[in-house]
Parts: C-alpha cells; structure tokens; sequence
C-alpha cells in the first residue's frame, strides 16, 4: 500500500483533493490503518455547520434524479455538494453494482460535486456508521450540503435516515398498496414529502392524500410538507430547496437540529461500538467449544459481564 | 471478513452497445466485486474523474465501437493527469489481434477479445485488485 499517513490524507481534505477524499472514505469504510487519526483530526465546526439530507424511497420514485436535479440547483447556488448513494449488497456473493452514478454522470467533472457509491455490505449497522463517518470526511473538505441517497424502504432506511437533518420521501404515482403498506413507517420520520414524477395521472390524488398524512406536522411548522417534482425536467426543484430552507430555519431556532444531531451521534457511537466488538466477540465464540449447549441470551450475558469486568 | 474488491465498468465514448460492460458488471457483482458502473457515452475524463471519487482498485472499460485506441490510452492519460497512476486498466471489446500491443504498450494491463471466458477476465481484475 501507497504511503497514505493520516496527515497526508487530512492535509488532502482540507485541500479538497479528489484522491485524497476518496482514499481518506475508503479508510473508514474498510476500518483501516489511520481510522482514528483521520476521523479525530477533522475540523468539527465544518461537521456542525453542514445540512444532511436524506433522500429515500422505493425503488424506481426517481431518488438518483432528484438528487441529480437538486444537485444542479445547489450548485446554481454555489454550493458545494456530497453524496453518498447508497445500493443493497449481494446477500450470496457479497457483490453489488452501484449504478446510481447513471444518472449524475452530468457533474462527473465538476469538482464541487463530491460522490461516493457505498454497498449495504450486509451490515446495517456498519453502514450507517461507515456512511456517518463519510458525511464528516465530506464536510471537512468543504461540501456545505450532504445528501445521502438510500435504496428501498424499510427498517433499514429507518436506520440510515437518523444519520440526516431532514429527510425526504420520494414516491411516485402508481405504487398503490406499496405506498399504503409505507404509512406507519417511513413515512412517519420523513420530513418531506415529494411526490415525484408529477406530470403522471393519478399525481393529484397521492399528493391530497399525503397532505392528510401531513397535515399535523404542516401545522406545527406552518411549512408545506408535501411538494411536486418532475425531477427529469428540473422542475419544482427550486420549491423543494425553499422548503428545506425554511425548515432548516424552523428546526434551529427549536433547537431540533441539536436535538436530531445529538441522538444522530448516539446512535452512531453504539453502531461503532458493536462494529469494533464484532471480530474479536465473533473470534471468542468460534474458539468457545464447550460452549455450545448454552441458551445464546444465557450466554450472550456472560460475555458481556466479562467484558464489562475487566477494567 | 475480506473487504470487497471495488471495481469501476466505464463505456467511453459513442458506442451504446452496453452488453457487454453489463454482463461483466454482473459477473464481477457474482464472484463479490462492488462495482461502479457508469452507464454509456461517457468521455475518457468522466471516467477517469469517477474511478478517483470512488477510490477504484480498477477500472474495466468497454468498447464495441473501433474506437479503442484512441478511448482507452486517453482514459490511462487522464487518471494519470489526475493522481491516478497506479490504478490499472483493462480493456474489453471488439479488439483486432494487431491493436492488443498497442495498447498494452499505452499502459492497458490488459485486453480481452471476444470469447475470452468470463472466469479468466474476472481473474485478471482479481490480480489486478490485490496489486493495489
């Protein structure tokens, strides 16, 4: 391996050189050497001052071109822009093809816009924690606005969400009972609603019936919660952006983005928590023979009071 | 556990016959590759400018179009201008016998022509992976 010393790496950051950037994600991502010293030597005002959106939903509402859309208008805005596009793993081979660059291969070249693909890797707490250390690699080499763009629905969307200040939903006319199927979940945490592809019939009737789902946190906030786009078209891109905005204003002034972030890092800390035990907790099992009789909460239980015993 | 070998699929230039790149990127996917694909018509920078983003251990690019010896050379230059010279390329496609040492001799790592089996293309990105 290249002499990649942390110093060089958090030198490179601060630089906002591309190669750096990557290799510095790379490092956390694959817990390697110098994790600690780049992650502890990254300029915290920058990680505070940074907004991180989370765009999900199911497959196919539009998220990679949405993202694309808000990321020209961000830029319009002299913004600059990271993204972590997040695609499922392989539960067989442990592969994945990442492909929601296709559709933001438009700022390939513009070095404002800073994208990382990453794979579920079939953990889904080390990814949101892979993917929370990725947002303060990216706000520490300058990009103002985070998105992190996330496959499906489901508990694991619910878990990656809290790594974002505001989270978007993105649902599309003609997903039907899916969308029914989503009410109690999801839907309940996201902060906005877009309906997506809004020149398709049957927009209006998604768009009235998610302003009844909305309309408690519309009040509470006096902000329209539920917003149209054609993100093809760039359009409704700039209400979206307002919106989020005056959010943005909303959650700070009550103190909720403190709040939002504080619980974000909590939840994250025990992600890196369980992470670090894995290997040696898995190695300590495995070497356990005599074990194996046990009932696993029996036994589970007795680690942990050796853990905790031990200084 | 191993970490994922990540791999960049680009198709540089006009050529929109992409079943190749896809039938590969979904080979490397099967033997456990995190592979990045860019979709079609891209230019040798955006996949040069893509492939450092994400920290690639190797870039495949794919052309069916005959115009591989000028694409291909120019995707090597551009990493290369960008920090990237250690990351290797490989190259697939309808490629003449008389045009493969050329391009190896431009700083491809290497060149597949069609029927080469797909278990020996997903070998090469392999090696090529541990290099790095």
């Amino acid at each position: 391996m290249p002499a990649n010393n942390s110093n060089t790496l958090l030198q490179g950051l601060a630089d906002r050189d591309p190669r750096a950037i990557g290799k510095a994600i790379s490092v956390v991502e694959n817990n390697g050497d110098g994790v600690t010293e780049i992650l502890a030597g990254l300029d915290r005002k920058q990680i505070e001052d940074v907004l991180v959106l989370g765009i999900t939903g199911p497959p196919g509402a539009g998220k990679s071109t949405l993202t694309s859309s808000l990321i020209s208008q961000l830029r319009s805005d002299e913004k600059r822009v990271g993204i972590i596009a997040i695609d499922p793993s392989s539960p067989i081979s442990g592969g994945a093809i990442l492909g929601d660059r296709v559709r933001m291969m438009q700022h390939a070249l513009d070095q404002d816009v800073v994208v990382r693909s990453m794979a579920t890797r079939g953990r889904l707490g080390g990814l949101c924690a892979s993917a929370g250390a990725t947002v303060r690699i990216m706000a520490a080499s300058g990009c103002e606005v985070i998105i992190i763009e996330t496959v499906g629905v489901g508990q694991s969307e619910m878990d990656i969400v809290r790594l974002a200040d505001i989270t978007l939903m993105v649902l599309a006319p003609g997903f039907g009972d899916d969308i029914q199927a989503m009410k109690a979940g999801l839907l309940e945490v996201a902060d906005f609603l877009i309906v997506n592809k809004s020149d398709l019939g049957g927009a209006d009737a998604l768009v009235m019936d998610m302003k009844q789902i909305f309309a408690a946190k519309e009040e509470e906030s006096g902000i329209p919660r539920v917003l149209q786009s054609i993100a093809s078209e760039d359009k409704g891109i700039k209400d979206i952006l307002d919106g989020v905005q005056r959010f943005t204003t909303y959650l700070t002034a009550n103190n909720i983005k403190v709040e939002r972030r504080k619980k974000a890092m909590q939840g994250e800390t025990l992600d890196w928590i369980f992470e670090m035990l894995r290997p040696a907790l898995t190695e300590k099992l495995e070497t356990q023979t005599d074990q194996g009789q046990k009932d696993p909460r029996v036994r589970a239980k007795e680690m942990i009071q050796q853990l905790l015993s031990v200084d | 556990m191993s970490t994922p070998y990540r791999v960049l699929i680009g198709k540089p230039g006009l050529d929109g016959h992409d079943r190749g790149a896809k039938f590969i990127a979904r080979a490397l996917r099967d033997e456990g590759f995190e592979v990045i694909y860019t979709g079609i018509r891209r230019t040798a920078a955006e996949i040069a400018a893509t492939a450092i983003q994400e920290d690639v251990d190797v870039v495949g690019l794919s052309s069916l179009s005959g115009a591989h010896l000028r694409l291909f050379p120019e995707v090597v230059k551009e990493l290369k201008d960008r920090g990237g010279a250690d990351i290797p390329v490989l190259g697939g496609g309808v490629i003449p016998d008389e045009d493969k040492e050329q391009l190896l001799a431009a700083g491809l790592r290497a060149i597949f022509t069609p029927g080469t089996p797909a278990a020996t293309i997903i070998q090469s990105f392999r090696d090529a992976c541990k290099q790095q």
